[in-house]
């Protein structure tokens, strides 16, 4: 197959240059910010040249950057417990009930997903207030964890399309409770789904500004936090903590995407 | 073939997240659709009812600029996300050979990557003392600083458009693939010059992920109000910048609510029609 469409062009070295080229253009952000972080003179200028681990020494002892990354963890961690929670109900009844206006619910849970984050940030806002909440990390967990309900849905829902209902019918015709079914049966045969869709929340949640913006009390989560720090003049600090931040999401990836293959495998 | 399921399983699973969504999701959304017809006197919130915020958004010039600039934005960033993503999309489909899931996983990767992170790495890069002009100098093409090429639209499409080529390049490259390849020999084996195949056979066929990739970029980047508080300075305003400030300092949430149900139209009306046209076109 390869050999005669091959021919489709006849000067695919041109458009292995134009390829190489886009490649350079998505990856040149990624790889100036990380080697701008060992450079002892700054975030700007050409070359960098003196090599330094002091950005990284400065971050580590920097109690306010760490501060707002125990609250994202904490946001996070919620945001991903609140959101597979009501996703896979959500996901069963999609998949197993009928109720009225079964699919224009489908289609608005979706909606945190396909609009801008800010629109979503202001609506709950505006309820937050008039409903009388204040402004905390704890909105910010409803926020992440409400908007999200969308990708958990998403993702358990095709979890359960794919799963093999017999054995829950074999489950409850011997006799076992739905509820020892649920939890023997339906629970293990989604447990990859539940961690895939685990990690893509915790990685989406993390990274979530609009949202967390309009939410906020005093404290920050961290991407506030060094958004709040752009605005103060930058340093290769910012760099440095961006660069963890690239180490730990391409590791999240890596696992998301072994989880994938392996549940598409089976 | 629900039977197996008792009522109250079903009850159960679905009363929960209806409830749960609809007073912390839906409510919060119907409350932005309401403010966007009340108003605001003496700075308080009533509930007049009018069209006047919606009015405001079309016969205000300053919210004209603004919307018609987002609308150029968003244009540029999705004219410029096609150019670079569906060359890649064609050639990792037909030419890249044994490296093509490499190749793929290489152009995902950025997608998972901080949005934030990736803004902030543009704003070192492009600012008067950044990695450009530093770049710059060092070559002997330009000898003091470039001021300006941060803080203008073009740094918001540049930055736009890194953001958005990997979420275009997808469904083209999926459309690409699943182009059946007897019919691409067959173009060949007719006669038909390479040329020929590409407007003839390939490029129609891949028009739903096309449409879906452009309609993506289109409908997100005029939403976005940190690219241009990051790299687009006073004139790189975008619209969601003035809902932004609505909601904040200008205390006019009605008029917020006005512009934010705007786009909410705009999005879902946009996203619907290429819904329809991508079943109508699609060939299977």
């Amino acid at each position: 197959m390869s050999a005669s469409t091959s021919t489709v062009s006849r000067r695919p070295w041109l458009l292995g240059s134009y390829a190489a080229l886009v490649f350079a253009f998505i990856y040149l952000p990624i790889i100036v910010l990380v080697a701008y972080s060992f450079n002892r003179d700054g975030v700007g200028g050409f070359p960098p040249r003196h090599f330094t681990f002091a950005w990284y020494r400065q971050l580590f002892a920097d109690s306010a950057i760490w501060d707002s990354v125990v609250n994202s963890l904490i946001v996070a961690a919620g945001a991903v417990v609140l959101s597979l929670t009501l996703g896979l109900l959500a996901a069963l009844a999609l998949d197993r009930a009928d109720f009225p206006c079964k699919s224009l619910f489908r289609r608005l849970v979706l909606l945190p997903l396909i609009l801008p984050g800010i629109i979503t940030g202001l609506s709950m806002l505006m309820f937050a207030v008039i409903a009388g909440f204040q402004r905390s990390l704890i909105l910010v967990f409803f926020g992440h964890g409400t908007a999200l309900i969308s990708v958990a849905t998403t993702e358990l829902f095709a979890g359960l399309q794919k799963m093999d209902r017999r054995q829950e019918e074999a489950s409850l015709d011997l006799g076992a409770t739905p509820w020892r079914t649920f939890w023997l049966v339906t629970l293990p045969n989604l447990k990859l789904s539940l961690i895939a869709a685990g990690l893509l929340i915790f990685t989406l949640s993390m990274d979530e500004i609009a949202v967390t913006f309009f939410l906020i009390g005093s404290e920050s989560t961290l991407p506030l936090e060094i958004w709040g720090r752009l605005r103060r003049g930058i340093t290769p600090e910012i760099n440095a903590i961006s660069t963890l931040i690239l180490v730990v999401s391409i590791i999240l990836i890596a696992i998301w995407y072994h989880l994938r293959t392996r549940n598409e495998h089976d | 073939m629900n039977f197996i399921y008792s009522r109250t399983y079903k009850a159960l699973v679905t009363l929960p997240p209806i409830l749960w969504v609809s007073l912390f999701l839906h409510l919060p959304y119907l409350m932005m659709l309401l403010h966007s017809f009340w108003a605001v006197r003496d700075g308080v919130i009533v509930d007049r009812w009018n069209f006047d915020n919606y009015a405001t958004l079309f016969k205000n010039p300053l919210y004209l600029q603004v919307l018609f600039r987002t609308a150029r934005i968003a244009a540029s960033v999705t004219l410029l996300s096609v150019l670079l993503g569906y060359p890649v999309a064609y050639f990792l489909s037909f030419h890249a050979g044994p490296r093509k899931e490499i190749l793929y996983q290489l152009v995902i990767v950025p997608l998972w990557v901080s949005y934030l992170v990736r803004g902030y790495a543009w704003k070192t890069i492009l600012g008067s003392d950044g990695v450009l002009n530093g770049f710059l100098q060092y070559l002997h093409i330009t000898h003091g600083p470039v001021s300006a090429i941060l803080y203008s639209p073009f740094a918001v499409v540049l930055m736009l458009t890194h953001i958005y080529t990997p979420f275009v390049f997808l469904p083209i490259y999926a459309s690409l693939e699943h182009i059946p390849r007897p019919l691409i020999e067959a173009s060949q084996d007719l006669g038909a010059s390479p040329r020929k195949t590409f407007f003839r056979v390939i490029l129609p066929l891949s028009l739903p992920g096309l449409l879906a990739g452009a309609t993506f970029a289109f409908v997100l980047s005029p939403g976005d109000f940190l690219a241009p508080l990051l790299v687009g300075g006073p004139s790189g305003t975008m619209i969601a910048n003035l809902v932004q400030s609505l909601f904040g300092a200008a205390y006019d949430w009605p008029l917020g609510a006005a512009i934010s149900v705007f786009i909410l139209v705009i999005t879902v009306a946009l996203l619907a029609v290429t819904q329809r046209v991508e079943k109508h076109w699609s060939f299977e």
